[in-house]
């Protein structure tokens, strides 16, 4: 078939204070009518630049280089009247902010009608007639009172929604989506994309869609283009290169899979937390000027039960309550209901009392940046609690424990006197990991803490954790919101919706079987149902 | 909205009320009275003329008396233009200040904003570093510089314009305290236009309309430059009020007898009732253009809603 896009030998460098930055080497792309390829490498692998560059939508201090064909004009070049006759019309894009992309001083029918007069001969009530139309053909409800709101009076789908609505309306032959779900909540995201691939059917034009997310690139893709540092490493059909990937660096992504399973702990097993319909309540605004406060429900009764050597998974949308949970567990909030460690009641312990158990008890958050200070050896970071819970412990002996927690984290104890950020950010999540083991904890509430890692660090880390527990015994609370990692790691799932708990059960029921509408949307979220 | 209005207003009383007291006291604190200068005026004559104007009496009777009479909406009679109410020299001066003031407050935003835009649309060209320089030269250089250096080139020089006074407001006479007091305005407004602008120009929505093919026009005056409009709509409220009601230095260096100059003279003659006159002229065009530049906020950015 006849290609629609044909992209050759594309350069894009940027001119910075630090000199030039090439952000696209050499990248060779074809794109046929009617069909959808993917883009697929790590964020800064130059995805984004390249199609950018072939748009004439760099920042300034960009520039592209090579043929960017549009039948038989080249797009890099071109005047900008002639390029704003094909952008928008022809070719359109949408991209990865929903929340930004959209001008917030206009309505959403102001800004749907505004390209469309502009690449159409359609009078005003024509084309709002049109814009009508596509916010009913993206499913957006009540479209004749929408296109007086504006942006900020919609959630981040729906917005990503008007951005389809007006990147379609011209009837384009080419969509180009720049990670158009990555930035929305996953049941979100798997409604989005169905959303795409419906409309792609309907109106037949030809698809780029930019991700770094594997799921995705099966699920949509006929073919797909693998880059890496600014150049295209591998292409082909999708099942293709699925099946027998040729360059390393693609064998790796797919390989960065998490897999394998957890077994549950033995029956016998100790339990070390549990807690009863444990409640959170926070109080917005109110007092000032006598205005009642509104009370919101973070946690809305959940009972759970941590056995040593269990991990528990929790998973749930952003602001699902996942954190505060494991907050009020660890009486780190206040909270309502019943909370046991290791058989004792702690629900009414004071700061004194919780001390020696803080020890027992550490937390791994997600942003391996923010939580270690930037002034401090890693050395005198781990080995702070040390200091605190073993006051009497000699300073050869810290270095001792933290020489072997850093070995068990399999970072090089010789490099504990340097400084956080001269390590990458899995090494900075190997380091917290350290500082949570080497107090020796029975308990360890793991927040996200592979969230802002790439694919295949997160298995390295995953992989370091499910060792630290088999060795140590160790019971994991683990809160993501990513099921493949914690299908990987944990034995026993809880699923939280708006506070409240959905459904429970063993990882084998919630991934396999789950029996709530809302947890199956999740799993066809995350695995591609 | 309409509840927002009236709350405004509702609170502006205190306020007022709150500036009028405190400055009332603070004059009257001050050592000195209307009438005690080297006048050489017999002690028994001023003292007549103390009890005339009520000086006689404790300070917090003549608190009340005047807070009274202002309600009836009475600012007093000077007390050193015998023969003027503080509301009569307002009504001369006020209009020579407003004059003055709402072209150079024009002149600053009109061409301080396409100033901030040009270097913006240029940021990091010549014309861009051409601009920034100007606009910061321009808001570093005090007035008592820029007002001789006008009235030296372009009066005694060149002959164009008027080296002092009012002559009627014949332009040649306004034009030179216009544009001594529009010159740091200027350059305020050009520097945050430029910067706003910058801002807005690298927006994300920004680069839908460019990515929906959107003509240069409407990206850049529709879709950037009515967001970067806001931080000025917020600077221009306050400004505006500081200009009308007249500068002391523009004023007295050009000889115009706007309301800066009453109030210089009336400062330095201990005029209580033309200074508290003064003081509640400039407090209520401060409230009032704070107010208009909120609701001007409003109306640019449907994201802030009053009620
Ligand atoms: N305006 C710019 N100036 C300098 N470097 C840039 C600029 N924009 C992007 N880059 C660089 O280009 C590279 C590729 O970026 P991008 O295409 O956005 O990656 P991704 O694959 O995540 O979409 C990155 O290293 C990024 O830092
Ligand atoms: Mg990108």
């Amino acid at each position: 078939m006849k290609p629609v896009l044909e992209l050759k030998n594309i350069k894009v460098n940027f001119d910075t204070l630090d000199g030039n930055v090439a952000a696209v080497k050499n990248a060779n792309i074809v794109v046929k009518a009617g069909e959808t390829i993917a883009i697929v490498g790590e964020s800064g692998s130059g995805k984004s630049q390249l199609m950018m560059g072939a748009m004439g939508l760099l920042a300034a201090n960009g520039k592209a280089e090579g043929e960017a064909l549009f039948g038989d004009q080249n797009l890099i070049g071109m005047s900008k009247d002639q390029l704003n006759a094909i952008r928008g019309e022809k070719i359109t894009m949408i991209f990865q902010e929903p929340m930004t992309s959209l001008d917030p001083l206009y309505t959403i029918g102001n800004q749907l009608i505004e390209p469309i007069r502009r690449h159409t001969n359609l009078d005003r009530s024509a084309a709002r007639e049109c814009a009508l139309e596509m916010l009913t053909l993206v499913k957006i409800k009540e479209p004749e009172r929408r296109l007086r709101s504006y942006p900020h009076e919609m959630s981040g789908g729906q917005r990503q929604r008007v951005m389809i609505a007006m990147a379609l309306a011209n009837n384009p032959q080419l969509l180009i989506a720049d990670e158009p779900t990555t930035a929305l909540d996953v049941t979100v995201q798997a409604e989005i994309l169905e959303l795409m691939a419906s409309l792609q059917k309907k109106m037949g034009m030809a698809m780029v869609f930019i991700t770094h997310d594997l799921g995705i690139v099966k699920r949509i893709a006929n073919r797909v283009y693998v880059m890496r540092k600014g150049e295209v490493v591998e292409e082909g059909d999708t099942t293709t290169v699925f099946a027998k990937p040729k360059h390393e660096y693609t064998k790796a992504l797919l390989d960065a899979e998490p897999s394998g399973r957890k077994s549950p702990p033995s029956p016998k097993a100790p339990i070390i937390l549990s807690g009863s319909n444990v409640r959170v309540t926070f109080n917005i605004g109110g007092g000032f000027m006598g205005s009642p406060a509104i009370q919101l429900k973070a946690v809305d009764g959940i009972s759970l039960v941590l056995k040593q050597g269990q991990t528990i998974g929790i998973v749930g949308e952003s602001g699902s309550g996942k954190s505060t949970l494991a907050r009020a567990l660890l009486r780190l909030l206040p909270a309502q209901g019943a909370i046991n460690f290791e058989g004792r009641s702690i629900t009414d312990f004071d700061k004194t009392q919780m001390r020696p158990l803080r020890k027992q008890a550490q937390i791994v958050f997600q942003d391996p940046f923010g939580s270690l200070s930037p002034r401090m050896t890693v050395g005198q970071i781990i080995t702070e609690g040390l200091i605190v819970h073993e006051p009497a412990m000699t300073k050869a002996a810290r270095d001792l424990r933290a020489i072997q927690a850093l070995e068990e984290v399999q970072i090089d104890p010789t490099q504990r006197n340097r400084y956080p950020h001269e390590f990458s950010g899995g090494q900075r999540q190997r380091i917290a990991i350290a500082r949570a083991i080497i107090l020796k904890p029975k308990l360890i509430v793991l927040d996200e803490p592979t969230s802002a890692l790439d694919r295949q660090v997160q298995k390295q880390i995953v992989d370091l954790l499910r060792d630290l527990q088999k060795a140590n015994d160790l019971s994991y609370l683990f809160i993501s919101h990513d099921l493949a990692v914690v299908r990987a790691m944990a034995d026993f799932v809880i699923v939280m919706k708006d506070g409240a708990m959905v459904e429970q059960g063993s990882v084998e029921d919630i991934m396999d079987h789950p029996r709530e509408q809302y947890t199956r949307n999740l799993m066809a979220a995350a695995f591609n149902g | 909205m309409l509840r927002y209005v009236f709350r405004r207003l509702l609170t502006a009383i205190p306020t007022l009320f709150l500036i009028i007291t405190i400055s009332f006291f603070l004059m009257h604190i001050a050592p000195g009275g209307p009438f005690n200068m080297e006048r050489g005026i017999p002690p028994e004559i001023k003292a007549n003329i103390e009890r005339v104007f009520h000086l006689d009496e404790p300070v917090w009777m003549q608190y009340f008396r005047y807070l009274g009479n202002l309600a009836h909406g009475d600012l007093g009679p000077s007390y050193i233009l015998i023969n003027f109410s503080v509301a009569e020299l307002f009504a001369q001066s006020l209009p020579v200040s407003i004059r003055i003031g709402s072209w150079a407050m024009l002149l600053s935003l009109v061409v301080g904003s396409a100033m901030g835009v040009l270097a913006a649309l240029r940021h990091n060209k010549f014309i861009d570093f051409f601009i920034v320089t100007l606009a910061t030269g321009g808001s570093t250089l005090p007035t008592f510089v820029t007002a001789p250096l006008i009235q030296l080139i372009f009066g005694l020089t060149l002959k164009w314009i008027w080296i002092g006074g009012w002559h009627d407001g014949e332009l040649a006479a306004a034009i030179g305290p216009i544009v001594t007091l529009a010159l740091p305005q200027l350059a305020t407004v050009a520097r945050l236009m430029r910067g706003s602008m910058i801002e807005a120009l690298n927006a994300h929505h920004i680069r839908t309309a460019r990515a929906m093919g959107l003509s240069d026009f409407s990206v850049v005056v529709k879709h950037a430059m009515r967001g970067a409009l806001l931080p000025i709509v917020s600077y221009a409220g306050p400004a505006a009020a500081g200009l009308v009601t007249g500068s002391i230095i523009v004023e007295t260096i050009f000889q115009i007898p706007g309301v800066g100059r009453a109030f210089i003279d009336g400062a330095l003659n201990r005029d209580y009732t033309l200074v508290m006159g003064t003081v509640i002229l400039i407090a209520v065009f401060t409230i009032l253009f704070n107010f208009l530049s909120d609701l001007l906020y409003a109306l640019v950015d449907p994201r802030v809603r009053y009620d």
